[in-house]
């Protein structure tokens, strides 16, 4: 399974999303933001980090980097994608997830493990753990709000869209979601870190089974 | 040509930033601040003949973000 991880000013998390993906298996390359070619890749990780300051919205200038040009076509294609905190913010900007990540509800920057419930097994990236679980993962941002229109929240529920839930709403997320699928449930945005829970010399190994399982389905597409 | 942008969140969308400023007014001792909304000003010079409807776009593909935000253009 070959991967992508973009890179833009002001990312953090970039080689930890590398580190869980090749520990999985996977064969990764990093993509510069001003490149407008990502190669012929399985999957594109958006990770987690700060991209361009997060001036004037999270994840709003990163959306307009020619990478996410890239990005897009990828998704279009049929492509694989992983965004993880303000990689999801970015998949939101770019209009590829719906909805949008605001400010949390306690306006506090909050960095901690929190438990969260796997919604639906169904999908290349959860389909390593069983719905109904729960996991703790780490969770480090400011905007994590998940906001979405009534309509919405029902489409994502009715089609069973939502991945992961948070067994205790900190950031004040509409229905208590942690992270969602696109329609053709290829592409995932959360907010919690799943790289960040893939060694027992770091913590939590919880996050091991998403990376195991997208590699598995992807080495077999 | 100058022109502002009023972005702010959209009715009916919580907005923690402004609840936090109508706490420390009430504890500063101002009554009666009923709510309060925030947002952001974003200032820009065009070139002359800039048309509403090239801001309009502006606004739409970057200045704001249309799920939560809504924005009013102001030409100077």
């Amino acid at each position: 399974m070959k991967a992508a991880v973009l890179v833009f000013p002001g990312s953090n998390c970039d080689r930890d999303m590398a580190e869980a993906l090749r520990a999985a298996g996977a064969d990764v390359r990093m993509v510069w933001h001003k490149d407008a070619d990502i190669g012929d890749v399985d999957l594109v990780a958006v990770p987690g980090g700060f991209s361009f300051g997060d001036y004037l919205r999270c994840g709003a200038i990163a959306a307009q980097s020619p990478v996410c040009a890239a990005l897009r076509a990828h998704v279009e294609r049929g492509g694989y994608a992983l965004g993880v905190c303000n990689g999801f913010q970015v998949l939101t900007e770019t209009g590829l997830l719906p909805g949008a990540l605001m400010r949390n509800g306690g306006l506090t920057f909050v960095c901690k493990s929190t438990p969260l419930r796997v919604a639906t097994a169904d999908s290349a990236f959860t389909e390593g753990y069983a719905a109904g679980d729960t996991i703790a993962l780490p969770v480090a941002h400011h905007d994590g709000n998940y906001f979405a229109d009534a309509d919405t929240l029902a489409m994502l529920a009715d089609q069973d869209r939502i991945a992961f839930t948070y067994a205790d709403n900190f950031n004040g997320s509409r229905n208590d979601i942690a992270g969602i699928l696109s329609e053709n449930r290829r592409v995932l945005g959360m907010m919690p870190h799943p790289e960040r829970a893939v060694d027992a010399a770091t913590g939590s190994t919880q996050g091991m089974a998403l990376f195991r399982g997208l590699v598995r389905q992807l080495a077999d597409a | 040509m100058l022109a502002k942008v009023y972005v702010t969140l959209k009715n009916g969308v919580l907005d923690p930033q402004g609840e936090a400023i109508r706490h420390a007014l009430g504890s500063l001792g101002f009554d009666g601040v009923n709510g309060v909304r925030q947002g952001k000003v974003i200032e820009l010079d065009l070139a002359d003949g800039t048309t509403e409807a090239q801001i309009n776009d502006m606004c739409e593909r970057l200045l704001a973000n249309t799920v939560i935000e809504s924005y009013r253009i102001e030409i100077a």
